[in-house]
């Protein structure tokens, strides 16, 4: 496991790094977003979705529908918040194994359980003094984080 | 003319029998409200199960209501997105069997577009008129010109107006749905007390933001460390001031950017039960000489009886039944396919 932390003082900064990690991401990966209501885990997930496709101008918050799909240069990746499952077998209601041979982003993954595949990304977004900055911390597989390194 | 309709898409189960004019001859709506407190909010597997087993005696009910039986149906219609897909799974399979059974047509019908029309069955409506729907799931400006004919003049960019509503119940400790809750805390409340941002307001589009908001009543909450009854309520109000505010805003500047002037403005949605957003889009609306149209509160949440009244539009204008039958959980309106 490689770990890193980023201090992200606006929404661009964020904007910037998801970016970023979008284009390290490859079919099969799931990452789950860690943090409070309001932590910034769905706009994390929109910069990083409008970063791999410009194309999607309306990448709503997925809390309604559980889970939003979109084209991304690496295929299919798929949007989830599970907020409100139930129990983790219900995520099989929502295309979980088709979303798996895509890329993976997942609000509230802790509702997953035991599903929640051992391989990942974590991030844990976490709220600072400030309104707008948040702290980060990002843990992967290994090797994966390498180029994330600079800027 | 008689439509029979099935709505599946969210947390209720609903069905209805309608006819030509606009007579509503039948519409219940099970809540499923009361399994989905403990939860906090719905949560869908619940919620595919429920409507699974309402569905059929919500149809019978509908049916015997209203006096008829199938043989005295033109067109069966079920709401075919957007929203979750095992209830919508189960509305669209159900309409489809009865209307293969039964030798009816079949209309799978977008569930926006229900919204979208609910004024021309209470109010007789006519296009082209401006459009705010404001619900859980959707927050936006429709341009409404003719059935099966809208324009999108503006959208939430992140999350919609309801769920702030929830999501700022769910911090200030209230109860769900957080609407309601909220509105109730805020009688009394102080709205000045808390600054609170109301975003996009002035911008040039018509696109709507509160996922900052949001973020900004966290802030507030966690400033106060424990709220007092009297906090709760001072920020309830300024939470409800400032979406009201931002929908009133927003729906202004679609109004300059209309094509044409409108007949009315409407409002939809379940959002439109909230006073504070009824009021100040009376006086946006009395301002522009007029008149503010909203359904009433039991069609303004989701009902089946829009969706029968839009297969009859759609029958009556001569747009040919929708039949691809996939349920969509992401269906813009103005992707709505007009005909088959």
């Amino acid at each position: 496991m490689s770990q890193q932390e980023f201090f992200l003082p606006d929404q661009e900064a964020t904007a910037h790094l998801a970016a970023k990690l979008g284009r390290l991401l490859r079919p099969g990966d799931v990452l789950a977003l860690h943090g409070d209501l309001g932590a910034g885990k769905t706009t994390f997930a929109r910069a990083l979705i409008q970063a791999l496709n410009p194309a999607e101008t309306e990448v709503p918050s997925p809390t309604f529908t559980l889970v939003q799909s979109y084209s991304v240069p690496q295929g299919q990746l798929f949007h989830y918040d599970l907020y409100r499952l139930g129990s983790p077998e219900d995520v099989y209601a929502l295309d979980w194994d088709d979303a798996r041979t895509g890329i993976v982003l997942v609000e509230w993954p802790e509702r997953l359980g035991s599903l929640l595949p051992a391989e990942r990304f974590d991030l844990a977004l976490t709220h600072t003094d400030h309104e707008n900055s948040r702290r980060l911390i990002i843990t992967a597989p290994p090797g994966r984080l390498e180029s994330l390194h600079v800027g | 003319m008689l439509a029979l309709a099935l709505e599946s898409s969210c947390d209720e189960t609903a069905a209805a029998v309608v006819d030509g004019k606009g007579t509503i001859l039948s519409s219940i709506v099970f809540s499923q409200l009361a399994q989905h407190r403990p939860y906090g909010g719905v949560v869908p597997e619940v919620a595919a199960r429920a409507h699974l087993e309402r569905i059929d005696e919500l149809t019978a009910e509908a049916l015997h209501t209203a006096k008829v039986t199938l043989p005295d149906l033109d067109v069966i219609a079920s709401t075919c997105g957007p929203g979750l897909i095992g209830g919508l799974l189960v509305g669209v399979l159900y309409g489809r069997a009865l209307a293969k059974g039964s030798g009816k047509p079949w209309y799978g019908i977008n569930h926006l577009e229900g919204h979208a029309l609910t004024a021309r069955l209470t109010h007789k409506v006519a296009f082209p008129y401006l459009l705010l729907l404001v619900s859980g799931g959707h927050t936006q400006l429709v341009w409404v010109s003719g059935v099966g004919q809208y324009k999108r003049l503006g959208t939430t960019l992140d999350d919609a107006a309801g769920e702030c509503f929830d999501k700022a119940a769910k911090l200030l400790g209230l109860g769900y749905p957080g609407g309601p809750a909220l509105e109730k805390a805020a009688q009394g409340g102080n709205a000045t007390a808390f600054e609170l941002p109301t975003p996009m307001l002035g911008h040039k589009d018509c696109n709507f933001s509160f996922s900052g908001l949001k973020t900004a009543v966290r802030h507030k909450v966690v400033g106060l460390g424990t709220p007092t009854p009297e906090q709760v309520r001072d920020l309830a109000a300024a939470t409800q001031s400032a979406i009201a505010r931002t929908l009133a805003d927003r729906t202004a500047r679609a109004l300059e950017q209309a094509p044409q002037r409108p007949t009315a403005l409407v409002v939809a949605g379940g959002v439109a039960a909230n006073s504070e957003v009824r009021a100040r889009l009376t006086t946006l609306a009395q301002g522009k000489g007029l008149e503010l149209i909203a359904p009433p509160l039991n069609l303004c949440g989701d009902n089946a009886a829009m969706i029968a009244w839009a297969a009859l539009e759609r029958w009556q204008t001569g747009i040919g039944p929708f039949d691809d039958g996939h349920p969509r959980p992401r269906w813009p309106l103005d992707a709505a396919p007009a005909s088959a």
